[in-house]
């Protein structure tokens, strides 16, 4: 099969309230392979955000390895593991997370400042293929407020493309959005997914949005309860298309 | 991740709260150009009272009757009447630190020339005065030794007396002019000397012969005044001793006696006013530099709340990659970018209420480079100074915690 993108061992990870140890994730394992696109679902207290906040290299397992791209993040320093969320993590969050009064290419074109590799020039370049990859960049010089709600989290999506990451990593990322604008990012993520071969986890709790990928893995009080492969990916574009056309009333 | 990178997103992160960044920079630009408008006129008093006792003559030596007792009453300097030619006469022969030495007899009164009159003083000296005085003559030729010892009817115009007795541009030179029904001939014209720092129109003057004034308007043989001028600035001191013990021989006072003249220097003059406009110059830098102050607390009040507010920003550069380091220079960089716009535009404003100052009150205001270049300094290290707290606060956010903040 495919290279492994993500390798998670036995992560357990506990934070101590005053007196009481909480164990938010009591041993968690999974791979995820290069060109998945894998749903963690979940209902709230199952750790889920836990767990996300480690594949984003934002937070340590107290026990256990997780290898993203074979690095081991354990060993890491606070820097290192911002370089790597700069150069191997795509973040698409609920809530956007755009600056505002910036344009869309601005905000696309954030992570790149943090990379000091990247010149001028080639910075502007990827911002607005970024763009174009989410059908934006007619309108890369427009701010948030002049945005929709789908049209942000496009942005946000661009964000999270422009520095080419191992994995996108999203986080209830349909969350804020209507059926019609959350079934339109989806199949943004599908094709992404297949045309360009992305590896995408897909943080949710919607079992419905968990329907367009390719695999799910279920938690349940910080442990994987099912992991199972979507046999029959349902397709949101084919979804998109089975909406009532107009619901003007 | 590089400077120019971090310039870039400090200003455009600037960009997005124009207003704000404004009025936190109205602090900084009260404070600077007031530091610069305060200096400025502080500099601007010393040095016109430095220009103008220095064109007196820096090396001027002052001698003045002073106080007597006269049967138990302390009379005032002026009435007194102590100096002579012979006390000038030794000096001159005696003193060797001394350079030039002129007495100087005054009177007021009226001069008159045809219709036209004006109240003004004669002062009678010898020719060595002009050179104690630093004076110059405009046009014409100074009165002689001769003329002194003939108590010739010459006299030299100062420039106000000039105007008004000759309005129409008239030679005066050659011309008869009366001063208390005596006619003088003027032989010469003065340079222009202004006001002194006392606010004394010095070309208010007419200049004879000591021997006529004493002799045909005062017929008195003492001195009110006698000028006198040290060899250099630095022999000030030697020459006043020697003057003092000359004239206490002079005046034959025993041991015991009070001195009955005073002698000064400019050097006590020029000493005295300085350390008053060094003493005003202090305290307006002083209360500038607290509003400086003030102007860098609002800078750190501006960007804690900055800090806050952005919470989610700094959780979401956090997550895409920006190091604790990488938040840290930027609000950094914010909080200096904003004192040092301010420096500027303060210099600015600073520079323009000096000239203004001198345009619309006329004082003398002299802007030091120093001074902008001080404040700048300052400016730059408030911008460090009260940034860098907040600045480190919004650096050791937690990006989880960050990216949740409501």
């Amino acid at each position: 099969m495919d290279k492994k993108i993500l390798e998670i061992q036995q992560i357990k990870r506990e934070f101590r309230m005053g007196t009481e140890i909480v164990r938010a994730l009591k041993g968690v394992s999974f791979d995820v392979f290069a060109g998945e696109f894998v749903t963690i679902m979940g209902s709230s207290g199952s750790g889920k955000t836990t767990l996300l906040n480690i594949l984003g290299c934002l937070d340590k397992p107290t026990e256990g390895n997780y290898l993203l791209d074979g690095v081991n993040i354990g060993q890491l320093s606070r820097n290192e593991l911002a370089r790597l969320r700069n150069r191997k993590i795509g973040f698409v969050f609920q809530a956007y997370n755009l600056l505002p009064r910036t344009s869309a290419l601005e905000n696309v074109e954030l992570p790149l400042f943090y990379n000091m590799e990247i010149s001028h020039e080639d910075r502007r370049k990827k911002a607005i293929h970024a763009l174009e990859a989410v059908k934006l960049a007619e309108r890369m010089d427009h701010t948030p407020s002049q945005l929709s709600g789908g049209q942000q989290q496009r942005v946000a999506i661009a964000r999270a493309l422009v520095n080419e990451p191992v994995m996108i990593l999203a986080d209830e990322a349909t969350g804020n959005l209507d059926t019609r604008t959350s079934y339109e990012i989806m199949a943004l993520m599908q094709e992404l997914n297949r045309e360009q071969g992305k590896t995408i986890v897909f943080v949710t709790h919607e079992p419905d949005i968990a329907a367009f990928s390719s695999r799910t893995v279920m938690l349940r009080d910080g442990k994987v309860v099912k992991d199972t492969k979507n046999e029959n990916v349902r397709s949101a574009k084919e979804a998109l298309a089975a909406l009532p056309v107009s619901d003007d009333y | 991740m590089n400077v120019l990178n971090l310039l870039r997103i400090a200003f455009k992160a600037l960009l997005r709260n124009k207003l704000r960044a404004f009025l936190t920079m109205l602090g900084i630009i009260i404070g600077v150009a007031a530091v610069i408008a305060m200096v400025a006129i502080g500099q601007g008093s010393k040095e016109s009272i430095q220009s103008q006792l220095s064109s007196m003559g820096s090396n001027m030596i002052t001698i003045l009757p002073s106080s007597n007792v006269a049967g138990g009453a302390r009379l005032g300097g002026t009435s007194v009447n102590t100096l002579t030619i012979d006390d000038v006469k030794a000096i001159r022969k005696q003193a060797e630190n001394v350079s030039a030495v002129s007495p100087a007899a005054n009177s007021s009164g009226q001069a008159i020339n045809g219709a036209l009159n004006w109240p003004t003083t004669i002062y009678g000296v010898s020719p060595s005065y002009l050179d104690i005085r630093k004076w110059a003559l405009k046009d014409g030729i100074p009165f002689s030794d001769e003329d002194v010892r003939a108590s010739a009817k010459v006299c030299l115009l100062g420039q106000t007396v000039v105007t008004n007795l000759f309005p129409n541009g008239d030679n005066p030179i050659g011309k008869i002019i009366r001063f208390n029904n005596i006619p003088f001939q003027v032989i010469g014209v003065l340079e222009a000397k202004g006001q002194s720092s006392f606010g004394q129109d010095q070309d208010d003057a007419i200049i004879a012969p000591y021997t006529t004034v004493q002799k045909r308007i005062l017929a008195s043989i003492y001195f009110r005044t006698i000028y006198a001028s040290a060899v250099s600035e630095s022999a000030s001191d030697a020459a006043t001793d020697e003057i003092t013990s000359i004239l206490r021989k002079q005046h034959r006072l025993r041991s015991s006696d009070e001195d009955d003249f005073q002698v000064r220097t400019m050097a006590e003059l020029i000493s005295a006013l300085s350390s008053t406009s060094n003493l005003l110059t202090i305290l307006l830098t002083a209360i500038a530099g607290i509003s400086l102050v003030i102007g860098g607390i609002g800078i750190m009040n501006i960007m804690y709340v900055s800090v806050t507010e952005r919470t989610r920003e700094i959780g979401l550069r956090m997550s895409i990659g920006a190091r604790g380091i990488d938040i840290l220079m930027q609000f950094l960089i914010e909080a200096i970018m904003i004192s040092i716009t301010g420096g500027i535009i303060g210099v600015i404003l600073g520079i323009s209420s000096a000239k203004l100052i001198t345009i619309f009150l006329s004082w003398p205001t002299l802007v030091s480079e120093s001074s902008i270049v001080l404040s700048f300094l300052v400016c730059a290290a408030t911008g460090v100074f009260f940034g860098y707290y907040p600045a480190q606060k919004a650096s050791r956010l937690d990006p989880i915690e960050a990216l949740r903040y409501e």
